[in-house]
């Protein structure tokens, strides 16, 4: 059975100027111990997704279609008591920003301290345990980083006190949305190594999510690809980045800097912008941008799967 | 906290002394003879010679200042016109009451302030936000001597509930709690509105802001993120927003001391202004701003407490 799964999703903003429609039909599994990737550019609905799947969502947003299931129950069902439970040792998480994701005016010992108010240990054995869980992210001279505050780490830093909050819940599933978007590309290596590592001694599955191909092709057992809220393509890691199906997944490959052998002045990137969510095509989403671009493209585009690689396309490549 | 708090200390006696320049100019700058305000009409040029003499108004005015300047500090304001006791010793024995009325006030403005407030944000667009908004604005745009005469109409003069005038007996400490409660609420009411309106959309803010959505992705209950994570940081702007609050409730003590007959340092300046008592009115005026320097080093110093961030100069 799967960890986390989300079916058909469809969730609507409502603003003054319209209901911006920021996930459509979105379908994924995370199945138990594995790392499931999340791509897409930004924009595309990745924290929306996150944001239902905890309850979270902001107060304009609603879920109007679809159901999001955490261990077999679905979260729409759940009393404020029981999300509130999940939330930690069900589902722990690491933001996006690791610069604004710590409260600014308590030591970074109190907050870990006050996320474990579920343990009947003594204050004492808490702190030892935030003091471990930090050794294990390898935050230098952890018991004195406990008497520091948040503005007194380096992002890097923070966002390894971050990931140490979540790990410390021991969770069933660990969700990271971009972890490491803010650091640079030494610390990126680093995190993304810790992140791995940690999974493993843990045994949780993990949704991880980014914009960048490498990192998630370095992580991840299973990929999702999303294009303006919607799943244009999913499957494993080797199927997706060896035979990519959907026009968009191998534009984002060409376009991964990573994959840059030579120096080059600009980064390829895939030429037009994001579609407007207010007015959404009937056909595919994403064939104003599409180089492949068809008549038939008017249409809405079917499913397709084979061997468990969909892609969501009308002209998805056969393998 | 120690670089914070000497940086603060340091700056609260520049404000000082340059209150005291401004206060020496003015006192320079009134036109007419000092001498021949104090002395009378009826006085002999012989005599306000002498008093000139006397209180160094034949000095060049750079000395005049040094002198005002040194002994201001040491504490001595010079001596009042009419008693001839020396003005510190006149606005001391006065203070207290002026602080007891003070310090009631905020603490309205703190006990009502603050959970309204919170209230309204927690209960964005509800009726109740709407009301405590409306409730803010009223009590904000009506002054404070308005209050003061209305209050002492119904409640002491109608009704009959509380005391209409006078501090309370001395050494009854009942008493003058009672009699505090009408002036100190004309004086602390609009800043009920006032930091009812801070702290709302301060909360807002900070409920909106990353850490909170992380606190609530641990499950954190919401109490807690309510009036810890996300109040702790709101109220900063408030305690800035009162110790500048201070400056004017002092002169809404003025007007509540003259209504309710209370003693006090309002009351001082307003019947030393009537007298023509300039050296009491400046004495007053310097005192009351060395405290509101005080109360603003107070305020800093507590933001410092609560803000690490601030503590290192960040
Ligand atoms: N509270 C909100 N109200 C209205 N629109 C929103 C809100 N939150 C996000 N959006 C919009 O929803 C879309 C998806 O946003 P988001 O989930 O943050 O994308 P990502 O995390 O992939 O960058 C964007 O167009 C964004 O502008
Ligand atoms: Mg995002």
């Amino acid at each position: 059975m799967s960890v986390l799964s989300i079916e058909d999703l469809c969730v609507t903003y409502s603003t003054s100027t319209g209901d911006l429609r920021a996930l459509r039909n979105v379908t994924l599994d995370v199945p138990r111990e594995r790392i499931v990737g999340l791509v897409g550019e930004s924009g595309c609905g990745k924290s929306t997704l996150i944001n239902a799947i905890l309850g979270l969502l902001a107060a304009n947003g609603r879920i109007d279609h679809g159901r999001i299931l955490f261990q077999g129950r679905n979260i729409a069902e759940l009393s404020a008591d029981e999300l509130r439970a999940m939330r930690g040792p069900g589902i722990a998480t690491v933001f996006q920003d690791p610069m604004g994701a710590l409260n600014p005016v308590f030591r970074i010992g109190r907050q870990m301290i006050n996320i474990q108010y579920r343990s009947k240990l003594s204050r004492a054995e808490k702190a030892n345990r935030a003091a471990e869980t930090l050794r294990s992210v390898r935050i230098p001279d952890a018991e004195a980083a406990l008497k520091r505050y948040p503005h007194e780490f380096s992002g890097g830093m923070k966002q390894r006190i971050a990931i140490a909050m979540a790990l410390m819940m021991k969770p069933a599933i660990l969700i990271a949305d971009e972890p490491t978007t803010a650091l640079d590309a030494t610390l990126e290596v680093a995190t993304i190594e810790l992140l791995q590592e940690l999974q493993r001694d843990i045994g949780c599955s993990m949704l991880f999510i980014s914009h960048h191909m490498g990192v998630i092709a370095e992580l991840c057992d299973d990929v999702v690809v999303m294009y303006a809220g919607e799943v244009v393509e999913s499957g494993t890691t080797r199927q997706v980045f060896l035979q990519p199906r959907h026009p968009y997944t191998r534009n984002l490959i060409r376009c991964d800097p990573a994959r840059q052998h030579t120096r080059v002045r600009q980064l390829p990137t895939i030429p037009g912008d994001l579609p407007n969510l207010r007015s959404r095509p009937r056909g595919c989403i994403f064939a104003p941008r599409c180089e492949m671009r068809k008549e038939i493209c008017e249409e809405p585009p079917p499913q397709d799967v084979s061997n468990g690689h969909m892609a969501r396309c009308h002209l998805a490549v056969e393998h | 906290m120690l670089y914070y708090t000497l940086n603060r200390l340091a700056l609260a006696l520049v404000i000082v002394s340059v209150v005291m320049l401004l206060l020496f100019s003015m006192i320079y700058l009134i036109p007419g003879d000092p001498a021949a305000v104090a002395l009378g009409p009826r006085a002999t040029e012989a005599m306000r010679e002498a008093l000139r003499v006397k209180i160094g108004l034949d000095q060049p005015i750079w000395v005049q200042f040094w002198n005002f300047f040194t002994s201001a500090w040491t504490g001595d304001l010079g001596r009042e016109v009419l008693s001839d006791r020396p003005v510190a010793a006149v606005v001391l024995e006065q203070l207290p009451f002026t602080m007891a009325l003070i310090f009631s006030g905020v603490g309205w403005s703190v006990a009502l302030g603050i959970p309204l407030g919170c209230w309204a944000a927690v209960k964005r667009n509800s009726l109740a936000d709407h009301i405590v908004g409306v409730i803010s604005v009223a009590v904000i745009a009506v002054p404070s001597f308005v209050v003061a005469i209305y209050a002492l109409l119904l409640f002491a003069v109608t009704l009959r509930w509380l005391p209409a005038i006078g501090a309370g007996e001395s050494g009854n400490f009942f008493d003058q709690l009672v009699h505090l409660i009408l002036p100190s609420l004309a004086v602390g009411i609009g800043w009920v509105g006032y930091i009812a309106r801070m702290v709302r959309a301060s909360m807002l803010e900070s409920m909106g802001a990353q850490h909170v959505r992380t606190a609530r992705a641990f499950g954190l209950p919401e109490s807690r993120i309510v009036y810890q994570y996300a109040l702790k940081i709101a109220i900063l702007p408030t305690i800035t927003l009162l110790g500048v609050g201070i400056g004017q409730m002092l002169s809404s003590a003025v007007f509540a001391e003259i209504v309710f007959a209370r003693p006090g340092v309002g009351k001082l300046v307003y019947d030393a202004i009537l007298t023509r008592n300039y050296p009491l009115v400046t004495g007053t005026v310097l005192v009351t701003t060395v405290l509101f320097v005080l109360i603003n080093l107070l305020a800093d110093l507590i933001v410092g407490m609560l803000d690490p961030r601030v503590r290192s100069g960040l």
